[in-house]
């Protein structure tokens, strides 16, 4: 099949839709089951002792918890109709402008800026590409995210 | 954490410190709990077995995770993570070792900023990449400005 012949001129109008923000406190718990499931014991994120002494001055989120599901990907994404079955996440590329402290409030929005096709190892693939802005209580944009779903 | 990283210590070509995870299902399970995915390819078995997988898998955003983990305990706590991308090439099964590695390939001073840019990629037991990436980091100089 040709690229792109899986994407129709229904699919593009899609590309532009942002959806509903998503609002996330950054919790301290959350923060330690994040690194939990991680195995990371970096102490920046869970003693607040030692992260009182550090540039920071208080806890902070490892930047990689961007990379949750929570944060930046999720059900919320936009996506246009398909006949596609099968989902796989394909990569993403976090950019980290602040840092996420503890006790902010992070607000994400996905907005869906590409639609692709081509033909693959698991035969038609469908490739979407979603610009995912995080920002904080003070509207300060803190990441962005770059994400590429993958339907086959 | 580990002594402090800075701009002088590296050279491109300098190998980042690798780290090791070993995520087993009970790792799955925390980070989908963590995380929020609830994907069931990744804790229900016969749910893979039906989406033709060999069984449950490791989340990609886990790998994401775990190179960033490589990064920020490279970096110290001075060094900042500036930019995290990642493919997810290959999938990884729960039990087996998971390495995480980096190679310097840029070195450079912009806008104030002492920019690394590293290649990075997550091995799996027999010493395959599965999941590639880079990564941008500033770190600290031991030159006063």
């Amino acid at each position: 099949m040709a690229e792109n012949a899986a994407v129709t001129e229904e699919m593009k109008g899609w590309i532009g839709r942002e959806s509903p923000p998503s609002v996330i406190p950054i919790e301290k718990f959350m923060v330690r089951k994040f690194a939990l499931a991680t195995d990371d014991n970096n102490p920046m994120w869970q003693d607040e002792e030692y992260a009182k002494k550090s540039k920071h001055g208080s806890l902070v989120a490892p930047p990689q918890m961007l990379c949750c599901s929570m944060l930046s990907g999720g059900v919320n994404r936009p996506t246009p109709p398909h006949k596609f079955t099968r989902g796989l996440d394909g990569g993403a590329t976090w950019e980290f402008f602040k840092t996420v402290n503890v006790g902010d409030t992070i607000t994400s929005v996905a907005k869906l800026v590409d639609i692709k096709s081509r033909d693959g190892r698991m035969g038609t693939m469908l490739f979407l590409v979603w610009e995912i802005s995080h920002i904080n209580q003070k509207g300060e944009l803190v990441a962005k995210t770059t994400s590429t779903g993958i339907w086959y | 954490m580990a002594k402090q990283l800075y701009f002088e210590d590296v050279e491109v070509g300098t190998e980042v410190t690798p780290i090791s995870k070993h995520p087993s299902t009970t790792t799955l399970v925390k980070w989908a709990g963590a995380s929020e995915d609830y994907y069931p390819i990744h804790y229900d078995k016969d749910f893979a077995l039906a989406n033709k997988l060999p069984g449950v898998i490791v989340h990609g955003r886990l790998k994401a995770a775990y190179l960033g983990n490589l990064m920020t305990n490279w970096i110290g706590d001075l060094g900042v993570l500036k930019k995290l991308t990642c493919n997810y090439r290959g999938m990884d099964l729960p039990c087996s070792v998971l390495t995480c590695k980096g190679k310097v390939t840029k070195k450079y001073t912009q806008d104030g900023e002492n920019l690394v840019e590293c290649d990075i990629w997550l091995e799996n037991d027999k010493g395959e990449t599965t999941t590639p990436g880079s990564a941008v980091v500033a770190l600290p100089s031991r030159k006063k400005k």
